[in-house]
């Protein structure tokens, strides 16, 4: 099976393992990441406003050519994700006038929200399935303890993102035990880590990040596993973790034995 | 006043928010990373958007302190989407010429060896025009 990809633009640089073995570990379980031609930039966030349009554009294309293609368009950075899914959403909803001025931009192509924008860990779950993971896993992870950081963009908002209850969220443990590990539920694990406020509040990423880190330790994690790298960066950089932050397309490569 | 009034008015229109679901609960403010660092909290946007008190939110520093995390617009019982109106406000502010908040001279001083792209690009988006 093939599925249109947008790596974005940490992926390709400061995140380059989260990407490729995000692919490598596909391909293991029978999915080919087609890298979309001429990819842009999503902007990181979501703007939410109404008369937002030049912002949409960059998601807009990305979702025209995995529409072109009639493929679901796979990402696996968070914010990422979250920009596709969002924007999808909006061109979608009709009645908001985005849609309209999007299409005027694009135009002769349309573009009407027809593609089905899939997180990573929803095309583990949903599309190849974990029971299938866990007969492919050729090195368990047993007896390990981690901890999964959802953070905020992963989830919310909930019902337009629509992967996991939003506050009782799932999937990333699912994840854990589908390669033989144990998850480790705690209380930050879908609070926000201080994002790109480290630019503009050293001390609120710091406070942010910090107690995401202890709050986990406390519940005996041993590992934190992430698909944001701005999340890794945070807990990592600012929350002083002495865990270890690993990409979740890093823990899977090693349960698979695609990595040493 | 009148000038005040548009600016409220056009802050509702682009937010999709109606400010006056709120019924003051507070867990938008109660549920915000940014809280701390914040002189006019989540749901301080809430009531002084609707009565028209935007000034001192323009020239408050809580509107670069928002971190878009949807915390708020998902805890909210009455969907107000605090988060939406926040946006619309510093976009108000971000717009005017020569208002940016960040500025790409600014970038290399704040770069250390890990910092991700996504943190600048994330930043540029919400703080600059």
């Amino acid at each position: 099976m093939k599925v249109s990809y947008f790596p974005g633009c940490t992926l390709k640089t400061k995140a380059k393992i989260l990407d490729e073995y995000a692919r490598k570990c596909a391909e293991v379980l029978g999915v080919t990441l087609e890298e979309i031609e001429n990819w842009q930039c999503c902007g990181g966030v979501f703007t939410t406003s109404s008369d937002e349009v030049a912002t949409k554009l960059s998601s807009v294309r990305a979702l025209l050519s995995a529409k072109e293609k009639n493929q679901p368009l796979v990402s696996v950075c968070s914010a990422c994700h979250n920009v596709l899914k969002q924007t999808n959403a909006q061109i979608k909803d009709e009645t908001n006038g985005i849609s309209r001025a999007v299409n005027n931009y694009i135009a002769p192509e349309e573009y009407h929200g027809e593609t089905q924008v899939l997180h990573y860990l929803e095309l583990l779950r949903d599309v190849i399935g974990f029971d299938k993971i866990k007969e492919k896993v050729v090195n368990p992870l047993t007896g390990k303890k981690i901890a999964a950081y959802y953070g905020c963009l992963l989830l919310r908002p909930g019902k337009v993102l629509a992967m996991d209850d939003v506050e009782n969220p799932t999937i990333m443990e699912d994840f854990i035990r589908a390669i033989g590990a144990e998850p480790v539920i705690y209380s930050y694990r879908n609070e926000c880590c201080g994002g790109y406020i480290a630019l503009e509040s050293k001390d609120l990423a710091k406070a942010k990040s910090s107690r995401v880190i202890e709050n986990a330790k406390i519940n005996g994690a041993e590992a934190i596993v992430t698909a944001c790298p701005l999340c890794k960066y945070n807990l990592e950089k600012n929350g002083c973790s002495d865990l270890p932050v690993i990409y979740l397309t890093e823990l899977l490569a090693t349960a698979l034995g695609i990595k040493e | 006043m009148e000038n005040q009034n548009n600016v409220r008015n056009e802050i509702i229109r682009r937010s999709g928010v109606n400010p006056r679901k709120c019924m003051k609960c507070g867990k938008c403010s109660g549920t915000c990373p940014a809280y701390d660092e914040m002189e006019y909290h989540p749901h301080q946007f809430v009531s002084m958007v609707e009565s028209g008190d935007i000034e001192p939110l323009l020239n408050s520093k809580s509107i670069y302190r928002c971190l878009t995390c949807f915390a708020c617009v998902d805890r909210c019982p009455r969907g107000v989407e605090p988060a939406k109106l926040i946006e619309a406000v510093r976009l108000t502010a971000v717009r005017k010429q020569g208002e940016n908040h960040l500025k790409a001279d600014d970038i290399p001083a704040l770069l250390d060896d890990d910092l991700p792209q996504q943190a600048i690009v994330s930043a540029f988006r919400k703080y600059t025009k």
